[in-house]
């Protein structure tokens, strides 16, 4: 079987539409380590990559006005046990454009595996950028990924991020996003993680509201069970006038599983006003209660639970 | 035979004892209501028929269709029948309302329940249950999902309570559809026009029921009281 076989049958294994492939209607990006396997763009789009010692690097271009309308899909993974993938992107989205991207990151085998994004992403003024990035690292936990990401959004720009991890083991993951907003800007940063066994999780948003009137939102959501430890970390900042930001997380932890959440708001502006809100403990016992009373177990109203928080 | 009786049950809570030879007996298909102002113990009682964490009697026992039921758990009790709808419905992230109504029957129709409570179909049923929905919403929507277990037995703690006077009728429907499904129901409130319309009614006072029988003459005795507040010592009625 050819490794794009492989990597798209554990794709839609994991949940994915290995139809997009055959749909010339769709861009992707399809990258297995060094390899590039595929790659289409659509009007609008431009797509420049190569393969380097290490990984991927790529430019990305949705130009000027540009709507493209379905999503463009990127699918970066391993297929072996042992391996490292660095991916390189720098990403732009010029005046007036929008584009939606849907990442997938499949590890099924990680035993020892090294994946890191380094991403650097300019929406342009009056353009818009959602990003949903979604993983899969298999069930041995042995991988540490990596994404980093610098986002400058300009004015009355969008970007909405939803980072998700809930399947499998996680391994190490190492978020680092940064992210300025300017004037009217409006930024949403979600992540949602399920970590097990002895995965280790950190997480660190930032997002600085340096235009007047400019909208944030950090949201995380956290399972841990079993001697997993999380360390989520969600800053905000408001640097402007009419700036509204709010950091909003929360964590579930069972059995020996260790949960930290530090919120930072730092306001400079008297006209700027950052909220934010954390939650971490065991599964709240109305609510568990409340579900075994309607027939669940208790195993079944945990996972009830769990599941709606991650949703 | 009863489908829940409760015999001479004592509830201690440290020092404190809420309920001291607490007898109180629910045939099938029976509406019973149970009066009491603040702190009599109401909803302890609930909880100590739904068997909620640490609400064990200290004495007595719980018998459901003939059968001891202090030691099972709440999913225990309620695989026998028996629910309870909490005075203050829970708000579950992530959950939608088709979700928390087809909980363990994916295919129910849950739009007819939805209906039922005063809610429609089409806004409600893709609302996830968060903080989005107001405690009012809440309510309404824990009714249908009362009515949509098809319990034998449902504990409604005080289902009135945050929900508008206007609204009252929906909840009177949705006791009335209860009953007409086969369920009993055991109706904690605080308004009489909620209890009249049950079969028999109690008034608990000082740990004890005090009063019990027709919903009229409870209700009667209950507005001719002298506490506001029970505290649990001498009154007018002991």
């Amino acid at each position: 079987m050819s490794e794009l076989k492989e990597l798209m049958k554990v794709f839609g294994e994991s949940g994915g539409d290995n139809s997009i492939l055959a749909r010339e209607d769709i861009a992707h990006f399809v990258a297995s380590g060094h390899k590039i396997l595929s790659t289409r763009a659509t009007e609008g789009l431009k797509i420049q990559a190569e393969e380097t010692d290490t990984g991927i690097a790529a430019r990305v271009r949705v130009l000027e006005g540009i709507v493209i309308k379905n999503p463009v899909h990127l699918c970066f993974g391993i297929l072996h046990k042992k391996g490292i993938q660095e991916i390189r992107m720098n990403i732009q989205i010029e005046r007036g454009a929008s584009v939606r991207f849907i990442a997938h990151c499949i590890f099924p085998k990680a035993e020892k595996v090294r994946h890191i994004m380094d991403a650097v992403v300019e929406i342009g003024e009056d353009a818009e950028m959602r990003y949903s990035e979604v993983h899969y690292h298999g069930p041995y936990g042995g991988i540490e990924v990596i994404p980093k990401a610098v986002v400058k959004v300009g004015k009355n720009g969008r970007y909405f991020s939803d980072f998700s991890l809930i399947t499998g083991r996680v391994g190490k993951l190492g978020i680092d996003y940064a992210v300025e907003a300017g004037e009217n800007a409006i930024i949403e940063l979600i992540a949602r993680v399920f970590g097990h066994g002895d995965d280790r999780i950190s997480i660190k948003e930032k997002v600085a509201l340096d235009g007047e009137n400019s909208r944030g939102l950090i949201k995380t959501r956290v399972a841990l069970e079993d001697k997993a430890e999380a360390e989520v970390t969600g800053i905000t900042q408001g640097n402007a006038a009419g700036a509204r930001g709010h950091v909003d997380c929360m964590e579930i932890v069972k059995d020996s599983a260790v949960a930290k959440a530090i919120p930072i708001v730092n306001v400079t502006h008297p006209l700027a006003k950052v909220t934010h809100e954390a939650a971490i403990g065991s599964v709240d016992k109305r609510q568990l209660e409340t579900l075994m009373a309607h027939g669940l177990t208790p195993e079944e109203a945990v996972d009830v639970i769990v599941k709606g928080i991650l949703k | 035979m009863y489908l829940l009786d409760i015999k001479d049950i004592t509830y201690r809570v440290k020092e404190k004892e809420i309920f001291s030879g607490l007898s109180l007996a629910i045939e099938p298909e029976e509406v019973h209501a149970i009066l009491g102002k603040n702190g009599t113990g109401k909803s302890t009682l609930a909880y100590l028929v739904m068997g909620c964490e640490s609400y064990i009697p200290t004495s007595g026992v719980i018998l459901f269709e003939g059968k001891i039921i202090n030691d099972l758990k709440i999913h225990e009790r309620a695989q026998l029948g028996i629910t309870l709808a909490w005075q203050e419905p829970v708000r579950l992230e992530g959950i939608s309302v088709r979700d928390y109504l087809t909980l363990k029957k994916k295919e129910r129709n849950p739009s007819i329940y939805l209906e039922m409570v005063g809610l429609s179909p089409e806004l409600y049923l893709n609302r996830i249950m968060d903080k989005s929905l107001s405690g009012g919403e809440r309510k309404r929507i824990e009714l249908a999902s009362i009515v949509a277990l098809e319990p034998k037995l449902a504990v409604l703690d005080e289902p009135d309570s945050g929900i508008d006077m206007l609204s009252i009728q929906d909840i009177i429907n949705v006791i009335n559809v209860l009953k007409k499904n086969g369920a009993a129901v055991l109706l904690i409130t605080h308004r009489e026009e909620i209890a009249k319309i049950a079969d028999r009614a109690s008034q608990i006072c000082n740990g004890k029921i005090i009063c019990s029988g027709d919903p009229q003459m409870v209700a009667q005795y209950y507005k001719s009281r002298k506490c506001e507040v029970c505290i649990a010592g001498v009154c007018a009625y002991v």
